[in-house]
């Protein structure tokens, strides 16, 4: 039996003191509190006594309880309640540190007529003196109160500390003295005469010499429109990964769409009445339209139902087949007579075989949430016909994975090891190979779909796992003839691909799979970033309750895009799920954006226009102005180091960073007080201001990948040579000066606005789960709340002959009764109309009706 | 193979006394002025149903045939619980506060001596009254085992803040990869009052994040389908097919 205790910790003095009391024997070993003893842990905990069969006890009391009892003493109730509330609700209080230490001797309870006595009694008993010698050599309890107070809290309550503070504690570094004056004399380098980057000029092609970098984000399935949520991890992240790729000089692509096909698509058609490719349609320009709105900057946004997607689908597909690596098999399913089909996943309901839900669908249960096998269906219903399907045996493919799975491994440790690979992607991935692959069906008994070229499997479709990630190819094939200079160039090309976590598996395992087998020489992915899940306050997304913000919504908050991808960007679920808040929302934008980063390059600006006629004055650098030189000189450092490695989210707090040292460099040379003082003062004033700046100008630069319309208002503002962010995103960064003295700049005005409180407080009441009981309402009273253009339509037509109807009575000059109910009639009927047309159902304020 | 608990010996019901909460010893003299509860948000009787609710779960699963009357300390006033009551307002409708959720603790008084206070006591206490001592384990160490996790249960589970509870569950998905039960092979109360702890994080789990504790999964799943333990509670959802295939529609 081994104990491992760690020194002055209170919960190992009380094991050690039972330890002693009882002289069970084992063997105490001293081990660092670093260090991680029990395997299924995630913190490192102390003490931990090792039982002889193996297992591991990491919990004081019941070491010390099975030290009592083993030495063959009784364990009462009273022992254990005492320990369960030293364990539940004493440790809970930092300032009682001390006493756990003690109450080991719980066979004392019955002399505890007051606290102070017991503590004494116990205290005096010489085993517990001889443990806290062991552990802490000191007697006095003063001083084993002191020292416990010093300790920190014990892991599990002190975990709700920040997580990421590295920035902020890399900011507070010091500069040595070499760091100063190389930064000065970087700086004093300028802009030479750098050329002025090319435009971007389409088709991007892979060009030799250069860092061809392609980069793809997640297709968005067609039907829903996407929320912050999907937004956040992959269009967004992607687009500034690809635009801080354009700022460091690499030849980048980046391409994304619509991924179009599949049953949920052919569905919301019959919902809609229109035909799928009419679904597409529409719903494809409110994907664009968002995007666009969040300055997404696609190289090209395509879609999947493009003849190129078939093309280059059954490409793939016959290389595969051709090569052995798809077989066949025959599948059960359910076959509607009536409608001459087979009725796949979501298009014949039944009760469920498990909860008795009588509207589960074929793939899932709505209610219980269990995956049903179609057949299993009891009473199944073609969704369609409503008529009774019959089970008919349908023959599918299946890719072949266990043949893939030793050639996946291999190229996965080679990419895994040279590339990019967010934690969470590595893992997925490795427990989907560790559980062993399993063949997957690439087919479906559908219409909608990318057609399967096989005669004998004619009037079926790709399934759109196998058939979406080809979506990439097609979509950058639309967008370019010699797409296969990108995809089938795995020598000259670095893939990114952004994607949430669910995704993570059809692009590290299916997809690849598909393409290894294929062995066309394709292009396969060598950084795979994935992020965790956002949260909306607290709870999920979720569009059928009307919880969180969705793409189309943001626009509506009068909340600039910028601003909204800043705080996006800035709770990016980089390692773990983070929470959209509202009142975060309103607090970043109010203390970051506006305090800090505007602040700084507002005041930075005025004092140039302000004190030196909107040029950039003479300036003479001295230490103090070379510190924070290094100092910015080396958050952009950092900043390109882990953009370099995609931390979106932590490289943004670098930029914060520096305006948090601008502002204090400012505050502390007083460059508005200086300025009326003597030419000395006003020479320190001058170089200040133009310090401050040219800061400001780099920040422009640096904020281009997050925020670009902020950062293009900036360069205006400081009228920035357009080389400028090309010069100081060279290599591993340098900060130079750009804006050298007499360089006239522009108008300078605010570039941020105060969120206030009652703006945020609507909005959250606009966005929070109001809607719920907006639409229970609707139910009750037939008051749609999310826009209905069917109902719109039906409704405009009612409320025109209510007012017809309205105006007659008037003018039959009818009963003020009978008027007035109609015209109480008639504003209902307008309220439904504007809840229909999607606006707030907030009847507009009454128009005084004198004139 | 597995008997159903309640088959067990029966035994008569304790009779019970209310208590007046702040007595003048016991752990409520030592409680902190500022309690932990006030500072929360969730209604403090709702807090204080969540242990009795259990208690008289177990209660019935042991076979007790009377149910004990409990009361709850922790506030200025104590709480009497009525099992029968109020139960739909417990389900789903306070999601989220669910995590936030702090135990008031429980009291129990018997005619047979001093209340007894604290979930983990009372219902090892329960379970030597029913005479089924061996769900605290049969040896030394697995008892030893046994109070580790209720213990964990109460420290560790009750209260966790919201961004911890994912690496409880992974600490607990890993430490069951090789058992089937906590205290590894036989049945015990650990795994009745973890199965209640942890409820409300699996109800609320999706079904990918469920595979994805497989091992806890399992032995959630286990656990609710044992024979009289679910009682009060609603049944999760437990797939035992790896699926994964959803994810994208």
């Amino acid at each position: 039996m081994k104990l491992f205790v760690s020194d002055g910790n209170p919960h190992c003095l009380k094991v050690l003191a039972v330890a002693e009391l009882t002289g069970v024997k084992c063997d105490i070993c001293h081990a660092s509190d670093d260090e991680r003893l029990v395997p299924f842990l995630s913190h490192p905990v102390r003490p931990v006594l090792l039982l002889p069969c193996g297992q591991h006890l990491f919990k004081a009391n019941p070491i010390c309880l099975y030290f009592l009892e083993v030495s063959g003493r009784d364990v009462c109730d009273l022992t254990s309640q005492w320990l369960e509330w030293e364990a539940a609700e004493l440790q809970v209080y930092l300032t009682f540190h001390c006493v756990p230490a003690f109450d080991v001797h719980l066979f004392l309870v019955d002399k505890l007529q007051c606290v102070a006595r017991w503590f004494e009694q116990v205290n005096a008993l010489p085993v517990c003196q001889t443990v806290a010698q062991r552990v802490q050599q000191q007697k006095s309890l003063e001083s084993l109160k002191r020292f416990l107070q010093k300790q920190p809290l014990p892991p599990a309550r002190c975990r709700n500390a920040p997580l990421c503070n590295r920035a902020e504690e890399d900011a507070e570094r010091e500069m040595t003295d070499e760091e100063i004056q190389a930064a000065g004399a970087t700086w004093s380098r300028g802009l030479a005469d750098r050329p002025t980057p090319a435009e971007r000029r389409h088709p991007i092609l892979p060009q030799e010499g250069k860092r061809n970098v392609l980069i793809t984000s997640a297709l968005p399935y067609v039907n829903n429109v996407p929320h912050l949520g999907n937004i956040i991890g992959c269009v967004l992240s992607a687009d500034v990964f690809a635009r801080y790729g354009r700022l460091r000089g690499w030849n980048a692509l980046f391409v994304c769409g619509t991924d179009e096909y599949g049953t949920a698509t052919e569905n919301k058609a019959r919902e809609e009445g229109l035909s799928p490719q009419e679904i597409c349609d529409k719903y494809h320009a409110v994907h664009a339209s968002i995007y666009k709105w969040f300055q997404i900057d696609f190289d090209h946004f395509g879609r999947t139902t493009t003849e190129k997607q078939t093309e280059i689908a059954q490409d793939i597909f016959w290389r595969l087949y051709d090569r052995g690596f798809l077989i066949p098999d025959t599948v059960d399913q359910l076959h509607c007579e009536n409608c001459q089909r087979f009725l796949a996943d979501r298009f014949v309901e039944g009760i469920c075989p498990n909860c008795r839900y009588p509207e589960a669908r074929g793939d899932q249960c709505d209610k219980c949430g269990r995956l049903i096998n179609a057949v299993e269906l009891k009473d199944p219903q073609c969704k369609v016909c409503k008529r009774t399907p019959v089970v008919r045996s349908s023959a599918h493919l299946f890719l072949d994975l266990p043949k893939l799975e030793s050639q996946l491994e291999q190229w996965l440790e080679q990419s895994m090891s040279t590339g990019n690979w967010t934690s969470n992607a590595r893992h997925i991935t490795r427990s989907w190979l560790r559980d062993g692959l399993k063949p997957r069906c690439i087919t479906r008994d559908l219409r909608w779909g990318t057609p399967v070229p096989h005669p004998d499997f004619s009037g079926k479709v790709f399934y759109v796992w196998f058939d979406a990630p080809i979506g990439y190819l097609s979509i950058t094939a639309s967008y370019t003839d010699e797409w296969e200079k990108w995809w089938k160039n795995p020598e000259k090309v670095e893939l990114y691909n952004f994607m949430a976590k669910d995704n993570v598996p059809f692009h590290s395992v299916v997809f690849p799979c598909s393409l290894l087998g294929a062995q066309d020489n394709y292009t396969l992915v060598s950084n795979l970033i994935a992020t965790e899940y956002l949260n909306y306050e607290d709870t999920k997304f979720s569009k059928s309750r009307g919880v969180g913000v969705f793409g189309d919504m943001a626009k509506d908050t009068d909340i600039p895009s910028d601003v909204w991808r800043f705080y996006l960007l800035y709770l990016r679920p980089e390692g773990q799920d983070s929470a959209f808040s509202w009142a975060d929302m309103a607090l970043k934008n109010n203390s970051e954006l506006l305090n800090n980063l505007g602040n700084f390059i507002n005041r930075a600006g005025m004092f140039a226009s302000k004190f030196f006629e909107g040029r950039v004055p003479q300036m003479e650098l001295q230490q103090e102005d070379k510190r924070l030189l290094a100092q910015v000189g080396f958050e952009l450092r950092q900043y390109i180091q882990l953009l370099d490695r995609v931390r979106i989210r932590d490289a943004l707090k670098c930029i914060l960073n520096i305006s948090r040292h601008g502002n204090q460099y400012i505050q502390v040379n007083e460059p508005w007080k200086k300025i009326k003082g003597g030419d000395e003062d006003r020479l320190r004033a001058g170089t200040v201001t133009g310090v401050s700046v040219n800061v400001a100008c780099l920040l422009s630069a640096m904020l281009r990948p997050y925020m670009p319309a902020v950062s293009a208002t900036i360069r205006e503002q400081l009228c920035a040579p357009a080389n400028c962010a090309d010069a100081m995103f060279q290599g591993a960064g340098s900060f130079v000066c750009t804006l050298p003295a007499g360089h006239r700049i522009g108008t300078i005005s605010p570039l941020f606005q105060k969120l206030e409180a009652e703006q945020i407080e609507s909005l959250k009441r606009r966005f929070g789960g109001q809607q719920v009981s907006a639409r229970r309402f609707s139910f009750l009273g037939g008051l749609p709340t999310s826009a209905n253009p069917e109902r719109a339509k039906q409704l405009l037509q009612e409320v025109a002959e209510q007012g017809d109807r309205v105006r007659a009575l008037k003018a039959q000059k009818a009963e003020k009764t009978l008027i007035t109910a109609e015209v109480a009639k008639l504003l209902q009927l307008k309220k439904q109309l504007a809840a229909a047309e999607g606006k707030n159902p907030e009847p507009s304020p009454q128009k005084g009706k004198k004139k | 193979m597995q008997k159903t608990l309640s088959e067990s010996k029966r035994c008569s019901p304790i009779t019970v006394k209310s208590l007046p909460v702040r007595s003048n010893h016991g752990p409520a003299a030592l409680q902190s002025p500022s309690n932990r509860a006030e500072q929360r948000s969730c209604p403090q009787w709702r807090r204080a149903n969540m242990a009795l609710m259990e208690l008289a779960s177990l209660e019935k699963s042991l076979g007790f045939k009377k149910a004990n009357k409990y009361s709850t300390q922790g506030n200025n006033k104590s709480v009497q619980f009525d099992p029968g009551g109020d139960r739909k307002s417990m389900q789903r409708d306070e999601e989220g506060r669910y995590l936030e959720m702090l135990q008031q603790t429980p009291i129990l008084q018997s005619n047979k001596g001093a209340p007894l206070i604290g979930l983990v006591t009372i219902a090892s206490h329960l379970v030597q009254e029913a005479a089924q001592p061996e769900l605290l384990g049969r040896t030394a160490e697995q008892r030893a085992v046994v109070r580790q996790w209720l213990e964990y249960r109460v420290t560790q589970l009750d209260g966790c803040p919201k961004e911890d509870i994912r690496s409880i569950l992974k600490e607990l998905n890993q430490y069951l990869e090789d058992k089937v039960y906590l205290a590894g092979s036989d049945f015990t109360l650990a795994d009745i009052l973890l199965y209640y702890g942890v409820h409300h994080i699996m109800a609320d789990l999706s079904v990918q994040e469920k595979e994805q504790h497989m091992n806890l999964s399992r032995w959630f799943d286990h656990i609710q389908h044992y024979p009289g333990i679910r009682q009060h509670l609603p049944l999760v959802v437990v797939l035992r097919n790896r699926l994964y295939t959803g994810g994208h529609h």
